[in-house]
C-alpha cells in the first residue's frame, strides 16, 4: 500500500484522528494523541497493513513555546511497507498512550524517550530512566535543558556556546 | 620406606622412639614441601609457555637464560612468587575471620599429605603403608571441606556459588576415580603402592610393557575414565566451572589476596601431580622402565615416574586451553549417568577377562 | 525488584565483569542455579552522542558516529552517510560506492570475529579468541595502511571518502583473503563442531521468529530464527544491488531454529559471505576520483529522513532532522544492541547461570552503541 492509501485506511477506520499538516513528508501522517493506543493496535493486526515491525521511536522538542512530538516509524514485514506516525503533545503536559504491550520493543524505546524529552507514557508498566541515573533531573534532550549544578556533590559540567561560522 | 629407615638410623644412635619418630617425619615432609614448591613453579611455567604456543603467542620471554635477551622467560614464575609473597594481605571486614584463615590450610594439607604415599622411586617413599592407594583416596577429599569453608566465609555470593558448585563436583567425581581404581586393585590383589608397581614387571602381549593399561582392554578404558574423573577433581577446564574465569571471576577464591591465594594455587597443582602420580602408579607402571630389565637402577626409576607424571600434567594443560567448559549440570550429567555405569561395567569386565583368559 | 522470597538470591552480574561486553549491569533474581527474572541496567557508558550532534556541524557528528559502536565503525560511518546523501539527493561516483562496500564488508568481517571470539571466551574456550583476534588484526592493519587509524576511522564523508586506496591496496586485500578463508574452516573444527561446545549452546536461548520481530531484534540474531530479512538485500542501499550474496539462515541444525547455535553460525557463514562480496567488488573496482562530490559546506534542505542500513549487529537506523543549517536540529541512532538487550529478559528467564552469560554473548551487543 502507499502511504496515501494507508491514510485513507486510517481516517476510514477512525474518523477524526489524522491531522492534516503541510509540514509533513508524503511518509509521514499527523495523529491526535487520544485513541492512540487503539490505532495502534488496529495498525498491527489489520491484514491489510500488518505493521508488525516497529523501527524506531523518536522524541522531537519542535522549539521554544512549540509542542513534543513522538514519533513512531512502522514496517510491515509482509506487505514491504513503511509509515511514520507523528503525535504532537502539549509541553507542559505531555502524555501520549504506550504502546508497549504491542510491540515490547517499545518499552525501552519509550523508557529513552521519557528519559530525554519527559513525555510520559501512559499504561507503561515501568516507566522509569533508562541511560541517566535514575535521581537526574531534568529532560536533557529539550532545547531549554540547563544541566543541574551538583549531582551527589559532583559539579556537573556545561557545555559552553561558541560561535559557529 | 624412608621414614622407617630414618627411624632406625636414629635407633642406632640411641633409644628416644616418639622423638625419632618426630624427628623422622619433620626431616621427611621439608623436602616434600620443597618440591611441592618447586615443582608448582615449574609447572606454573610450562603451562604459560606450552598455552603460548598453542595460542599462537610468544608467552614470557628475556629474563632468561642470559639475563635480559633470550626467549626463555626461566625468571618469571619467580618473579611470580615473589609478587604473591610481597602482596598485602586483605581480609574483608565482613569475613568470618577464623573460618577465612584456616580454609587455604586445609585445602593445602589434603593435598600435601597424599603426597606421604606416593612412590617415587624403589627406596622413596615416605611411608610404604600396606593401604597405601586407599589412604590416598581417602586422604584426598580432605579439600572439599577447605573449599567449602573458603567459599562460605568471604561472605560473597559469588564465591558462595563457586564454592557449591566446587563441592558437589569433587565429591561426584571421587565415585567413577575409586571404581576405576577397584578394577585395578582386582587385578594386583593388594592396596600397597610399591605391590602394585612390583606387579606390573615384565612384559604382556610379547613386546608391550607389563603395565596395567596394556593387560586388559577394560583396563585401557578404565585409566581414560580415571584420568578424566582426576581432572575434574583438580577443578582444570572443561570441568573449572567452580572457578569460571568468565561467569565468577574466580569463583571461591575470590576475596583471597597475596599469600592465602598462592596456597589454594600451590593446592591446585599438587592435586594435579596426585591424579598423575596415582594414574602413572596404578596404570602405567610407576618407576618401571618401560623395556623392563634395561634402565632400571633407582636413579633411572625416578626419572621414570617423574617424566610420566610430567606427560600427563602436560595433557591436563593441553586440556585447558583445547575445551569449552561444561555447564555445572552436564558436568553431573556425565559423571552419574556416564563416567560411574561404565566404571561399574569396568570392574565386572576386569574380572571375567582376567578368569577367562588371565 | 520487590519482596525476595526466602529461597531466592539477589545477583549482580557487572558492572565490571569479564563477560558482559561493556559496563552492563545485570539484576538477576535466582533460585539456586535456575534465573528467574533478569533486569538490565545500561547506561554506564552515556556520552550524549545526540546531544553533542546538535551542537556541532553534520561533518563534525561523523567522528562520533565512530565511536558508537567501536567495532564496526566503518558501518556507524556508512549508515550516516547514507541517510545525509538520501536527504540532499547527492549522487556518490562508482569508485567511492564500491571503496565504502570494500570497507564496510572487512570491517564487517572484523566485527564477526571478534564476536565470535569472545563468545568462545565465554564459554570457556580460551585459544579460538586468540587465533580471532590474530586475524582480526590483519585487518586492522588493512585499516590503518588506508586512513591512518586502527578502530575508529572517520572514513567516510558526506559525498565521499577521506582519503583514496593507497597503490598496492588490491594485492595485499587479495593477499588476506585467500589467507583467511581457509581459517574459518580452522575455527569449525576447533569450535563449532566441538560437542562441549555444542552442548552449551544448542538448544540454549530459543528466540522464535515472531517473537523476535516484535522486540525489534534484526541483524543476524533474527536471522538466526530464521527470518530472511537482510536490509542489504531487502532495501538496498548503496550497490548492494550489483553483488551476489547469500544470506545465511539459522536452520536449527543440532537443535531448535533459533537457538544460540543458530545466532552463532550465522555469523560464522555472513564472514564466507563477506569474502565474496569483497572479492566481486575488488574485481570491478573503477577509476575515479573520490573527492568530487564532496560539498564545500554541507546545508542540507529543511526536512527529516528515517534510514536504515545493516551493520554486523543489525538494522542500525538514524534519524536525521535538518533545519536548513549547517548544524543538525536532531540526529537519533537507532541501534540494534539496544533492542536485542531489551529482549535478554524474555529469551533467558528459566535457564541457569551460565546460560545467561552464553545467552548474552550469542546476542553480540556492544554497550558503545546500546548507551551512545
Amino acid at each position: 500500500m502507499t502511504s496515501t492509501e494507508i491514510k485513507e485506511t486510517l481516517d476510514r477506520q477512525f474518523p477524526g484522528s489524522v491531522i492534516e499538516n503541510i509540514d509533513l513528508a508524503e511518509n509521514q501522517l499527523e495523529l491526535k494523541p487520544d485513541q492512540w493506543l487503539e490505532i495502534a493496535t488496529f495498525l498491527k493486526n489489520e491484514p491489510g497493513l500488518s505493521f508488525d515491525q516497529l523501527e524506531c521511536v523518536t522524541g522531537i522538542d519542535t522549539g521554544e513555546e512549540g509542542p513534543l512530538q513522538s514519533r513512531y516509524n512502522f514496517h510491515s514485514m509482509e506487505h514491504r511497507h513503511k509509515i511514520e506516525v507523528v503525535i504532537s503533545l502539549d509541553r507542559n503536559n505531555p502524555k501520549v498512550a504506550s504502546i508497549e504491550q504491542v510491540w515490547r520493543v517499545g518499552d525501552w524505546f519509550e523508557r529513552e524517550t521519557y528519559d530525554m524529552f519527559g513525555i510520559i507514557y501512559e499504561g507503561h508498566r515501568d516507566l522509569r530512566r533508562i541511560l541517566c541515573p535514575e535521581d537526574w533531573e531534568g529532560w536533557p534532550l529539550r532545547k531549554d535543558y540547563e544541566p543541574q549544578e551538583t549531582y551527589h556533590g559532583i559539579v556537573v559540567p556545561k557545555i559552553k556556546e561558541e560561535e559557529w561560522e | 620406606m624412608t621414614v622407617d629407615t630414618l627411624m632406625n638410623w636414629f635407633a642406632k644412635l640411641g633409644d628416644f622412639p616418639e622423638l625419632a619418630f618426630i624427628l623422622a617425619v619433620l626431616i621427611c615432609a621439608v623436602p616434600v614441601f620443597l618440591f611441592i614448591a618447586v615443582y608448582a613453579l615449574v609447572a606454573i611455567y610450562g603451562e604459560l609457555k606450552i598455552s603460548s604456543f598453542m595460542q599462537d603467542k610468544v608467552g614470557p620471554m628475556g629474563q632468561g637464560v642470559g639475563l635480559h635477551a633470550g626467549k626463555w622467560g626461566l625468571l618469571q614464575p619467580v618473579a611470580d612468587a615473589l609478587k604473591l609473597i610481597l602482596k598485602e594481605d586483605i581480609i574483608p571486614t565482613s569475613a568470618d575471620k577464623k573460618l577465612f584463615i584456616l580454609a587455604p590450610f586445609i585445602v593445602f594439607i589434603g593435598a600435601f599429605i597424599a603426597f606421604a604415599a606416593l612412590p617415587f622411586n624403589q627406596n622413596i617413599i615416605i611411608a610404604d603403608m600396606n593401604i597405601g592407594i586407599f589412604y590416598i583416596l581417602a586422604v584426598s577429599s580432605l579439600g572439599v571441606i577447605g573449599l567449602i569453608m573458603a567459599g562460605w566465609s568471604s561472605n560473597n555470593k559469588w564465591s558462595l556459588y563457586g564454592a557449591m558448585r566446587s563441592a558437589a563436583q569433587i565429591v561426584s567425581y571421587e565415585i567413577p576415580a575409586a571404581l576405576s581404581i577397584i578394577a585395578v586393585i582386582m587385578l594386583t590383589g593388594t592396596l600397597s603402592m610399591q605391590g602394585i608397581i612390583q606387579h606390573q614387571s615384565g612384559f604382556v602381549w610379547g613386546i608391550l610393557p607389563n603395565w596395567i593399561i596394556f593387560q586388559n582392554p577394560f583396563t585401557f578404558l578404565a585409566f581414560f575414565i580415571f584420568f578424566i574423573s582426576g581432572v575434574a577433581e583438580c577443578n582444570r577446564t572443561p570441568f573449572d566451572i567452580p572457578e569460571a574465569e568468565s561467569e565468577l571471576v574466580a569463583g571461591a577464591f575470590t576475596e583471597y589476596s597475596g599469600m592465602r591465594y598462592a596456597f589454594f594455587f600451590l593446592s591446585e597443582y599438587a592435586n594435579m601431580f596426585i591424579v598423575s602420580g596415582i594414574a602413572v602408579t596404578a596404570f602405567l607402571g610407576g618407576w618401571q622402565s618401560p623395556i623392563s630389565g634395561i634402565l632400571n637402577s633407582p636413579a633411572w626409576g625416578l626419572w621414570w615416574f617423574m617424566s610420566k607424571a610430567m606427560f600427563l600434567i602436560f595433557a591436563m594443560i593441553w586440556f585447558r586451553w583445547t575445551f569449552p567448559r561444561l555447564r555445572v549440570d552436564q558436568l553431573m550429567n556425565v559423571c552419574w549417568k556416564g563416567f560411574t555405569p561404565i566404571a561399574m561395567v569396568n570392574i565386572f569386565g576386569v574380572g571375567i577377562w582376567h578368569l577367562m583368559l588371565g | 525488584m520487590g519482596v525476595v522470597q526466602g529461597d531466592q538470591m539477589v545477583l549482580n552480574i557487572g558492572p565490571q565483569h569479564p563477560s558482559t561486553h561493556g559496563v552492563l549491569r545485570l539484576q538477576v533474581r535466582t533460585d539456586g542455579e535456575i534465573v528467574s527474572e533478569i533486569k538490565p541496567y545500561i547506561g554506564y557508558l552515556h556520552r550524549c552522542f545526540e546531544k553533542h550532534s546538535e551542537n556541532v556541524t553534520y561533518e563534525q557528528v561523523i567522528p562520533f558516529t565512530d565511536r558508537c559502536d567501536y567495532v564496526a565503525s566503518m558501518n556507524n560511518n556508512f549508515g550516516y552517510v547514507v541517510t545525509m546523501e538520501e536527504l540532499m539527493e547527492i549522487k556518490v561516483p562508482d569508485r567511492v560506492e564500491y571503496i565504502r562496500v570494500i570497507m564496510a564488508e572487512l570491517n564487517r568481517i572484523a566485527s564477526h570475529l571478534l564476536a565470535l571470539g569472545t563468545y568462545g571466551l565465554d564459554v570457556g574456550a580460551f585459544t579460538p579468541f586468540l587465533y580471532m583476534f590474530r586475524d582480526r588484526e590483519r585487518i586492522l592493519d588493512i585499516f590503518e595502511l588506508t586512513c591512518g587509524a586502527r578502530l575508529l576511522y572517520n572514513y567516510m564523508w558526506v559525498g565521499g571518502v577521506s582519503h583514496d586506496l593507497p597503490k598496492d591496496f588490491e594485492r595485499i586485500c587479495i593477499g588476506f583473503l585467500d589467507y583467511f578463508e581457509p581459517k574459518i574452516k580452522e575455527y569449525n573444527d576447533l569450535l563449532t563442531h566441538n560437542k562441549i561446545f555444542l552442548e552449551r549452546t544448542a538448544d540454549v536461548g530459543v528466540l522464535p521468529p515472531d517473537v523476535a520481530i516484535n522486540f525489534g531484534v534484526s541483524g543476524p540474531n533474527l536471522r538466526g530464527s530464521g527470518v530472511n530479512w537482510d536490509v542489504r538485500k531487502d532495501e538496498p542501499y548503496s550497490i548492494y544491488d550489483r553483488f551476489e550474496f547469500e544470506i545465511p539462515l539459522g536452520e536449527g541444525e543440532f537443535g531448535t531454529v533459533g537457538d544460540s547455535f543458530d545466532r552463532y553460525w550465522v555469523r560464522v557463514c555472513e564472514m564466507k559471505e563477506s569474502i565474496k562480496i569483497i572479492r566481486q567488488a575488488i574485481k570491478d573496482l573503477p577509476d575515479g576520483d573520490v573527492f568530487q562530490t564532496i560539498p564545500k559546506k554541507i546545508r542540507p534542505p529543511k526536512g527529516s529522513i528515517y534510514r536504515r542500513t545493516e551493520s554486523p549487529r543489525g538494522d542500525l537506523g538514524y534519524y536525521i532532522i535538518s533545519d536548513g543549517s549547517p548544524i543538525p536540529y536532531r540526529v537519533k541512532m537507532r541501534s540494534p544492541a539496544f533492542t536485542a538487550l531489551s529482549s535478554l529478559g524474555e529469551i533467558a528467564e528459566g535457564w541457569m547461570l551460565s546460560d545467561v552469560i552464553a545467552i548474552l554473548g550469542s546476542l553480540d551487543i556492544v554497550l558503545g552503541e546500546i548507551d551512545r
